[in-house]
């Protein structure tokens, strides 16, 4: 028993220790400059373009697990969800020459893409799916980014925990050939788990990224006015990585 | 001469601190999602070959439940690890350090010298022959070193979303991601078996001698 008790407070000394280093501001700089570093790094090995994998139909997983939140009740949400989404817009504005709305529709009419891809929850399960929506990337270009936009947030439906959910990437990511506003899984309109009736695949990205029931797509030249200013709910509220690459 | 280089020193104590730190925010990192599996997907109970235990606060950094922060400490640490561990690989093959001590001789592999060796560890003679190490540290010293350690960094690689477009083939060789997942798990378990064993071994064996010998480099007898 002596022997525990002395590991139990080794243990607890050491992660004192660690704490301590984290709350310094040389500390606090240090754990945020690694997630850069791995950012810099996965730059630097991989294509702007480089896909994720795609799989066969066949790999599909039997049932797409949702996650955070799974069926949202504030707002104008329950009502959109009676009446069939019929009523649902995508704006697409910000930093950009020409603001859309777009029904959903619209949103089908324009070039689509179909992947099936495996998406990663930062808490460390998978599961895979075939997504179909069209390329962030068309959306942009009929938009017109101005010279200045940096990042494009997504804006959200679902309320969580008291704070609006959204999330951002970079141009990179959001010009990158896989990064689809989806509206179907597995060739059906998007469960409400899943984010029904619009989200995001950001497939080279962890699964917090892949924002669920878009009602905008924001183009900024900087995030720092955004929400609590770390680039996304999960970053501003947990100090979850922004680049979610790793 | 040195009974330690002085690279073997410094890797040595660094690489300690790195473990330390990836194995306890790793253990984080684990209870968030508790099951493990095999192949590219699986999220649910019935897919799981696994169930791990939920690691308690002590054992974990930052010692409370934050996969965030767990998250910050594991990919911060993973570059000195990796690097440090490119660096020793480096270094004992340069100062010969792995061909003189460490490889093992097709001679040693005779059962009959096995067994003599075993034997002995369980004697608890720790007497090397002429050798800097008798077979059985041998082996554990090249599992340790050219297995466990960088079977971490290849599956850690192999995890990471953002590495996938580039090192497809890697996940594809380790069976899919959730199979370098349980890969990941396993080899940083038998780490920590290596590190229980390591520290036994030096305690029943003049330990002030030993450690001192890792700090100041010793002499060689």
């Amino acid at each position: 028993m002596k022997r525990r008790n002395f590991l139990v407070a080794a243990g607890a000394a050491f992660v004192a220790g660690c704490n301590r280093i984290a709350e310094t501001d040389a500390g606090k700089s240090l754990l945020g400059a690694a997630e850069k570093w791995h950012e810099r790094a996965h730059r630097l090995l991989t294509d702007r373009k480089a896909l994720a994998p795609e799989y066969p139909r066949s790999a599909i997983s039997p049932y797409f697990r949702g996650n955070g939140s799974t069926d949202p009740q504030n707002g104008d949400y329950p009502r959109h969800v009676e009446e069939g989404f019929t009523n649902w817009r995508l704006e697409v504005r910000g930093l950009v020459e020409h603001p859309l709305s777009l029904s959903l529709e619209n949103i089908r009419k324009l070039p689509q893409r179909t992947q099936v891809t495996r998406h990663d929850c930062v808490e460390g399960w998978s599961a895979i799916g075939e997504w179909t929506g069209p390329q962030l990337a068309v959306l942009l270009e009929a938009a017109g980014l101005k010279p200045e936009a940096k990042f494009i947030v997504f804006r959200c439906a679902d309320n969580l925990n008291g704070q609006d959910y959204y999330e951002s990437v970079d141009l990179e990511d959001a010009f990158h050939p896989q990064t689809i506003v989806a509206h179907s899984l597995n060739g059906e309109p998007l469960p409400i788990r899943n984010g029904a009736p619009l989200r995001m695949r950001i497939e080279r990205q962890l699964g917090y990224k892949h924002a669920k029931y878009l009602t905008a797509i924001e183009a900024v030249a900087s995030l720092d006015d955004i929400g609590k200013g770390q680039g996304g709910y999960w970053e501003d509220r947990a100090g979850y990585q922004w680049y979610a690459g790793i | 001469m040195k009974r330690h280089a002085l690279s073997t020193r410094v890797w040595h104590w660094l690489n300690l601190l790195c473990v330390v730190v990836l194995f306890m925010s790793g253990l984080t990192i684990s209870n968030a999602h508790r099951r493990l599996y095999w192949g590219d997907w699986g999220f649910a109970a019935e897919q799981a070959w696994l169930t791990v235990p939920r690691f308690p606060d002590w054992m974990t950094i930052p010692g409370y439940y934050s996969l965030a922060v767990a998250r910050d400490w594991h990919i911060l640490m993973a570059w000195p690890f990796a690097l440090g561990l490119l660096f020793i690989w480096i270094a004992m093959l340069a100062n010969r350090h792995f061909t003189r001590d460490i490889a093992t001789s097709r001679r040693e592999w005779k059962p009959g010298a096995v067994w003599h060796d075993i034997v002995r560890h369980l004697k608890l003679d720790f007497d090397h022959e002429g050798g800097k190490y008798n077979f059985l540290q041998k082996l554990a010293y090249g599992l340790v070193l050219g297995v466990f350690l960088p079977m971490m960094v290849f599956t850690g690689i192999a995890i990471s979303p953002g590495m996938e477009p580039t090192f497809g083939w890697l996940v594809e060789l380790l069976g899919g991601r959730q199979s370098a997942r349980s890969l990941h798990f396993i080899f940083a378990f038998a780490i920590a078996a290596f590190f229980v064993v390591h520290v036994v071994l030096v305690i029943l064996a003049e330990p002030v001698r030993q450690i001192g010998a890792m700090i100041t480099g010793g002499r060689e007898p």
